[in-house]
């Protein structure tokens, strides 16, 4: 058995006629880096708001380090640090203020628990006399996860923490992260960013309300048992056309300059595809066996 | 052969707020139809310049052009021949389907008729007949996003702008907005887009990368990727941004 901080189990919440969780059962270790990975709408908001003691599940019960979710709402929201989807720090109170503010609703200061925050705080303390709303939205970013860490959590829940973040940003988030759950901190994570998951020990991937599947993503990729063909050829956009109406076609979806092909024979040979596009009279092509991705797994599940 | 007609034009624009420059002297020109990739990271002036193409702020100096028409006089000109849609801001959710096409459809000045005819028409292409009496905030973000897209250029603009139009949804409808992103520039739309996906980089036709208020890369993505040795438009990025 792991040693689990959350645990959740069979959670149900229909709001009118939409089911948004369906019997939502995982755990997450102590000191586990854990990325819920899904769309827009696939119910990570809903869970995080049960989670955080926020929103009440249908049925289903949850805990945090031993202690329930709903009967003892008020311990979680002590021992649990949440940064919520939407930003919510107050934008005409200063860099410093919002924090001094925390601490103290937290019943604790600034400098009791210094430490955990001082590599991530230190990169936007020149700024600690700048109005909220001014920030960037990169430094929004570091401050609400300072805010989120200065009573020094067990739990730290984070809720599409880079989504609208740019692509510099976002991996300097992840470093932190890392170095939080270093510092023993265990860390359940929301993202919409599919490439995100191979930062994560453990992934879920989540759509509609429902847990599509649970592995470490090395896991996830080695047991999928479709192969993957990368394309290239002179026009992408022509070729993705073109893949569309081919017979063999299983799916084909574009990656940035390639397509990801996957034939609907497992047996296959990629000489009856190459003279196919170049009859189409493809130019340059390139067709070569790759691993998957989580994205092209995600896919397929869809 | 690509048309090579300039459809926005920017010189020596510099946009200050106060001591702080925004825009430092950017100077680029997007071409009829294609589509344009705006990137560069958060807080490296993106907005500010967009803001300054729609004809919702005014540059500090430079000459700018959008759609043949100059940032400083003629807004409103500018403003009726462009289309607009973001992740932020774009359908109203407690209007209806067919009200919000209406709406979109009446403040760009097509008549009762067209707006009939427009809006029959854009519902039955994107297959949302059963929704059409059903309230934004009852379909799916996918969805959504679809319809802000065909609605911001319901009036044939000569050129729509998306700002990070494809945040947070699923990969497989981040696929099927770009074919539908395609379709817009090959009816000659310019499409001119930012994101922060940097696989979507790689579909424009031309990229430029702001930093620090600098354009300081502007090419093909092929030309970019062979210019900085990188493997992918998300190296140089790095490269750039870091």
């Amino acid at each position: 058995m792991m040693n689990s901080s959350i645990r959740i189990e069979g959670i149900n919440k229909r709001y009118d006629d939409i089911l948004a969780l369906k019997n939502i059962s995982f755990d997450v270790a102590k000191n586990e880096l854990f990325g819920l990975i899904g769309p827009n709408g696939a119910g990570k908001t809903t869970l995080f708001r049960i989670l955080t003691s926020l929103l009440l599940p249908d049925n289903g019960s949850a805990s945090m380090e031993g202690i329930d979710v709903i009967k003892d709402y008020k311990k979680i929201r002590s021992m649990v640090g949440y940064m919520p989807g939407r930003f919510s720090l107050y934008q005409d109170l200063t860099v410093e203020e919002n924090l001094q503010f925390f601490a103290t609703v937290f019943g604790t200061t600034i400098k009791e628990n210094y430490d955990l925050i001082r590599d991530i705080y230190v990169q936007i303390e020149p700024f600690k006399k700048r109005k909220t709303g001014d920030l960037s939205g990169g430094m929004k970013q570091k401050l609400a996860l300072s805010c989120a860490l200065i009573h020094k959590p067990d739990v730290l829940i984070l809720d599409e923490p880079t989504t609208g973040v740019d692509a510099v940003s976002r991996k300097e988030f992840w470093i932190m992260l890392k170095e939080l759950k270093n510092k023993g901190i265990t860390i359940l994570v929301a993202t919409p960013y599919m490439d995100e998951a191979s930062l994560c020990d453990r992934v879920a991937l989540i759509q509609k309300g429902q847990i599509l599947q649970i592995d470490k993503p090395k896991t996830i990729i080695d047991e999928f048992n479709k192969k993957i063909f990368n394309i290239q050829a002179e026009s992408s956009y022509n070729l993705i056309q073109d893949l569309r109406k081919y017979e063999d076609t299983y799916s084909a979806y574009l990656f940035g300059q390639y397509v990801h092909y996957i034939d609907k024979k497992s047996s296959y040979e990629t000489i009856k595809l190459k003279e196919y596009l170049v009859k189409a009279g493809h130019t340059s092509i390139e067709i070569e066996q790759i691993k998957p991705t989580i994205e092209d797994v995600f896919m397929d599940l869809m | 052969m690509k048309e090579v007609e300039k459809i926005i034009t920017v010189k020596n624009l510099v946009k200050k707020f106060g001591d702080f420059i925004a825009n430092d002297n950017l100077n680029f020109d997007v071409y009829k139809g294609e589509i344009f990739g705006f990137l560069g990271a958060n807080g490296a002036g993106k907005t500010t310049a967009i803001k300054i193409l729609c004809g919702l702020s005014k540059p500090t100096s430079g000459d700018i052009e959008v759609g043949g028409f100059d940032v400083y006089k003629q807004t409103e000109q500018i403003k009726k021949n462009i289309g607009y849609m973001s992740q932020k801001f774009s359908l109203y959710e407690d209007l209806t389907v067919f009200e919000n096409i209406r709406f979109y459809a009446g403040i760009y000045g097509l008549t009762n008729k067209e707006i009939r005819e427009k809006s029959d028409n854009l519902i039955q292409q994107l297959e949302m007949q059963d929704f059409r009496d059903s309230l934004i905030s009852a379909i799916p973000l996918g969805w959504k996003q679809k319809l802000a897209l065909s609605i911001a250029i319901i009036h044939q603009p000569k050129i729509v702008f998306l700002d990070e139009p494809t945040g947070g949804v699923d990969p497989i409808t981040r696929r099927q907005f770009w074919d539908l992103i395609y379709d817009t520039a090959n009816k000659g739309i310019t499409v001119f887009v930012t994101t922060h996906y940097m696989d979507e980089a790689e579909y424009c036709n031309r990229v430029s990368i702001m930093v620090d208020g600098k354009i300081v890369a502007l090419d093909t993505p092929k030309r970019l990727k062979e210019i900085y040795h990188a493997a992918n438009m998300d190296d140089v990025f790095l490269q750039l941004a870091r």
